[in-house]
């Protein structure tokens, strides 16, 4: 009865754990916009807020899966070596493009509208990007990777129903047919953005 | 030839505002849609003269289009907004019979009453008074997306001078505009009234350019920033925004579909 009893509580425990573990899509998009509004509205140099914001892209973001996403059926092709490479160069065009892209908001607010789930693997967190004296008010869905419940992970941002990750796929996929779909050539490409 | 080169300024300064920010590789590129079922292939015909023409767009974009849009931004907001507004509301004039043509009776009718509201009180639609009673603004549609909608596909995508990318269909949806499908068109330039000049129309579409480039400049800068290859972002970006508008939805789920995710596994 004695082992029952803590066999049970073993359950209880493991299954609480999995309750206080999971992790709301909004939720995450909620943390890290506030995490970035934070840096980006602080006095720190650029350099130490773009690090920051490249800290909070790699533990938020699918970097490795939007890179093979972004490779299309190329990816197929490449072997293990060239796979390593790939990822090494794509992370670091991924969070030198990201911080870019961010560091000239000031303090962005961003709303959470809705959140749809797709299947077991996604959900679509609906947002706005409130207007500035600049900007017109922006639609900006994220795509959220949650066949991990714990650890659900951003791979696409969907801004005015324009799928950035889909973009950069169509790009990269332009690079390659125009140049005998050879992979090193895009590896020169990424190596010179990074350096650029 | 006067009347050709007319056509050529104003289909110029027409679409400037819709297709100067987008635009091609020689392969096909798929976009998604509803279900796999409806996956379209488009075409980039020409991609070398293609690249060509985006390259001198943007030259001229350089020269003329960025400088005169950040003057534009330095005007106080409220004549911003107001041109805006007026600019909106004359699009109206399309917008309405699109809705009709794709069916969307509901939507005809509330730009009507927006249009008819916003033009005497609000002042020749500088001041959006309709959205003070509820009546909000909705979508624009034209010529190209009621063909669409009708099942028309893009055919070939290719890049025009000054204009931008364009699609066979969206430029015969454009053509229409000249061909009695444009009021402030036929009220302009088509019929000798005494109220307006043919200039009235050049400045009104001159005008929503610079409006549209002043608005985007900072998403332009960012594009460009981050592109290894613009030409084809552009293009990838045209294409999807038309895809969008032509299924007349925001729902991310609507527009795009998961296959393409579906065999890559990171966790």
């Amino acid at each position: 009865m004695s082992k029952l009893k803590i066999i049970s509580l073993f359950f209880l425990i493991l299954l609480l754990n999995n309750i206080s573990f999971a992790k709301e899509p909004s939720k995450l998009i909620s943390e890290i916009v506030n995490e970035a509004s934070v840096i980006l509205s602080s006095s720190d140099p650029v350099e130490s807020k773009i690090i920051k914001l490249n800290n909070i892209a790699e533990t938020s973001v699918d970097i490795d899966g939007i890179g093979m996403y972004t490779l299309g059926k190329y990816r197929k092709n490449l072997n293990e070596n060239q796979k390593i490479k790939y990822k090494k160069l794509f992370k670091s065009y991924f969070l030198k493009s990201f911080s870019s892209r961010l560091v000239d908001y000031s303090d962005p607010k961003i709303s959470i509208v809705s959140e749809k789930k797709i299947n077991e693997k996604y959900t679509i967190v609906s947002t706005i990007l409130e207007k500035t004296s600049k900007n017109p008010e922006i639609k900006i869905d994220w795509r959220i990777y949650t066949k991990n419940p714990d650890r659900p992970l951003i791979r696409d941002l969907i801004v005015e129903g324009l799928s950035l990750a889909r973009t950069q796929k169509e790009e990269f996929k332009s690079i390659l047919q125009n140049n005998e779909e050879d992979i090193n050539y895009l590896f020169k490409s990424l190596e010179e953005f990074i350096i650029k | 030839m006067k009347k050709i080169l007319t056509l050529f300024i104003i289909l110029v300064i027409s679409q400037f505002y819709t297709l100067s920010s987008y635009a091609g590789s020689d392969g096909t590129l798929e976009i998604n849609s509803k279900t796999r079922d409806q996956s379209a292939e488009v075409k980039d015909c020409f991609e070398t003269v293609n690249r060509g023409i985006f390259a001198f767009n943007q030259g001229l974009d350089k020269i003329f289009f960025k400088p005169v849009a950040k003057g534009y931004r330095l005007l106080p907001k409220p004549i911003r907004s107001g041109t805006s507004n007026a600019l909106s509301n004359l699009s109206n004039v399309v917008t309405i019979p699109n809705n009709i043509l794709q069916g969307q009776f509901k939507e005809a009718s509330i730009n009507t009453l927006r249009f008819s509201i916003n033009t005497t009180l609000g002042i020749a639609g500088i001041f959006d008074v309709a959205s003070y009673y509820g009546l909000n603004k909705l979508d624009k549609e034209d010529y190209g997306q009621t063909l669409g909608t009708w099942g028309v596909k893009e055919g070939c995508y290719f890049v025009l001078p000054v204009l931008g990318p364009t699609t066979v269909r969206d430029t015969i949806g454009s053509l229409a505009n000249f061909s009695g499908g444009d009021a402030w068109y036929n009220l302009t330039i088509a019929n000798d009234t005494k109220y307006f000049e043919n200039s009235d129309y050049y400045y009104s579409r001159l005008t929503a350019g610079v409006d549209f480039r002043a608005k985007n400049l900072e998403a332009f800068d960012s594009l460009e920033n981050n592109s290894m290859d613009l030409y084809a972002s552009v293009r990838s970006l045209y294409l999807q925004d038309r895809k969008r508008k032509i299924l007349n939805s925001d729902e991310t789920t609507e527009t795009m579909n998961d296959d393409d995710w579906e065999e890559i596994d990171t966790q």
